[in-house]
């Protein structure tokens, strides 16, 4: 996740004090891992040295900084360009799966056993998932939608590999 | 291990003509569980489904019902448990489409010999419960997927079965379709207290279920289990 993209973003919505760009990450983009205020400050400085943004006059109130912060064109430039720039489509070809599964067949070892562990592990996640969408908002269920894809992608990779074992078999222990 | 099984097979074995369906497939389903029954396709696990239904008997093996025999029952008293105790819901091609919406929910009800006011006012409420009632009047040729398959769930657990079978209920359907009418189905079937054993090859699918068991070449793995179940 791209901190201050994410916040450039969220100054593009209206100009926003440190503390309000905080707990709207935090909600949208956080979700467990909260964005430390020293790593917020520290961004918004970088932001406003690059031109990205302007930071206003500091406002009485409590806290470390009042200042609002507003975006300026080259900011939602680069907003702009980055939404519009599609994310590299990783193959994810040597993931821990995959090696543990060549592994495996190449060792002799129990790889049909290892997958079906695998397949619980990943359908219990799923279960867990599944139950933060029924209990969640609309943004819960669109994060946990996207790990349920996520992680039914592996299965349907783990169930061709678990149907092609024994041609995997001979074709790892060709080598 | 599973303590009083509602329904529970032991060392089932199918085959038709040379080619084993189910090789001494083994399963137990707790009251109220969902239980997901996933493989590949042409692994048995429809087949499993079909002998746990009582639509197929197994050429080996034993399956009980709330501890009774339900495999040596004849014909007869199979199709009588089948309408009062089980409901379906299949992928494809299980509601009349000469009939209404309504006519096709009240029919287990009807068959069953319910009287045609309380019959229909049962399915009312189902059709309510599955946000259908204001389409009891069209005829089911005319409904979506998703419709359809909620008509389905309405008719299958209209007669208050102790499980309800699906295979595939959502394979036809979109994510989003097929996911809201998991929902309902898990949903209503908790409130109910109904079993649920669905098959299915989405993990999505699967993980609505309390659940999952993996069919594969005839045979059942449990992988809380820890291994194959006969």
């Amino acid at each position: 996740m791209s901190v201050p993209l994410a916040l450039l973003g969220l100054l593009e919505r209206e100009p926003s004090h440190g503390y309000d760009l905080k707990r709207d990450y935090d909600t949208f983009f956080g979700r467990g891992k909260p964005l430390p205020f020293g790593q917020v400050y520290s961004t918004l400085g970088r932001l406003a040295r690059d031109g990205k943004i302007t930071a206003g006059p500091s406002e009485p109130g409590d806290g470390p900084d009042r200042k609002r912060y507003a975006i300026t064109p080259v900011g939602t430039g680069e907003v702009e360009e980055w939404l519009a720039e599609p994310v590299a489509a990783e193959p994810y070809l040597q993931t821990v799966l995959f090696t543990k599964v060549v592994l495996a067949l190449m060792l002799g070892r129990d790889a049909a056993g290892y997958l079906d562990a695998q397949r619980a592990t990943h359908l219990r996640r799923m279960r867990e998932l599944t139950e933060v969408k029924r209990g969640g908002n609309l943004v819960d269920a669109l994060l946990a939608d996207h790990g349920l894809f996520r992680l039914e992608a592996d299965l349907r990779w783990i169930d061709v590999t678990q149907a092609r074992l024994d041609a995997l078999t001979a074709a790892v222990r060709e080598r | 291990m599973i303590v009083n099984p509602v329904l529970r097979a032991e060392g089932i074995s199918r085959s038709f003509g040379n080619t084993p369906a189910l090789r001494e497939a083994g399963l137990s389903v707790s009251a109220g569980e969902v239980l997901a029954v996933m493989g590949p396709s042409g692994s048995g696990k429809s087949t499993l489904l079909h002998c746990l239904a009582g639509i197929f008997t197994p050429d080996s093996g034993e399956v009980w019902f709330d501890g009774r025999r339900l495999d040596t029952l004849n014909d007869g008293r199979r199709s009588e448990l089948r309408r009062t105790a089980f409901g379906f819901v299949f992928q494809f091609g299980q509601l009349v489409p000469e009939l209404t919406v309504a006519d096709n929910v009240a029919l287990p009800l009807l068959l069953g010999r319910t009287r045609r006011r309380r019959a229909y006012a049962r399915a009312a409420a189902w059709l309510e419960r599955l946000e259908l009632a204001e389409l009891g009047g069209r005829r089911t040729g005319e409904l979506s997927g998703g419709q359809t398959q909620r008509v389905a769930i309405a008719r299958a657990l209209v007669t208050g079965p102790r499980v309800v079978f699906a295979d595939e209920p959502t394979g036809a359907l979109d994510s989003l379709t097929g996911e809201h009418v998991m929902e309902l189905l898990v949903g209503l079937a908790r409130q109910e207290g109904t079993t649920v054993i669905v098959v299915t090859h989405d993990a999505r699918v699967a993980a609505c279920a309390d659940r999952e068991v993996v069919v594969r070449d005839g045979r059942v793995t449990d992988p809380y289990a820890g291994g194959i179940v006969r």
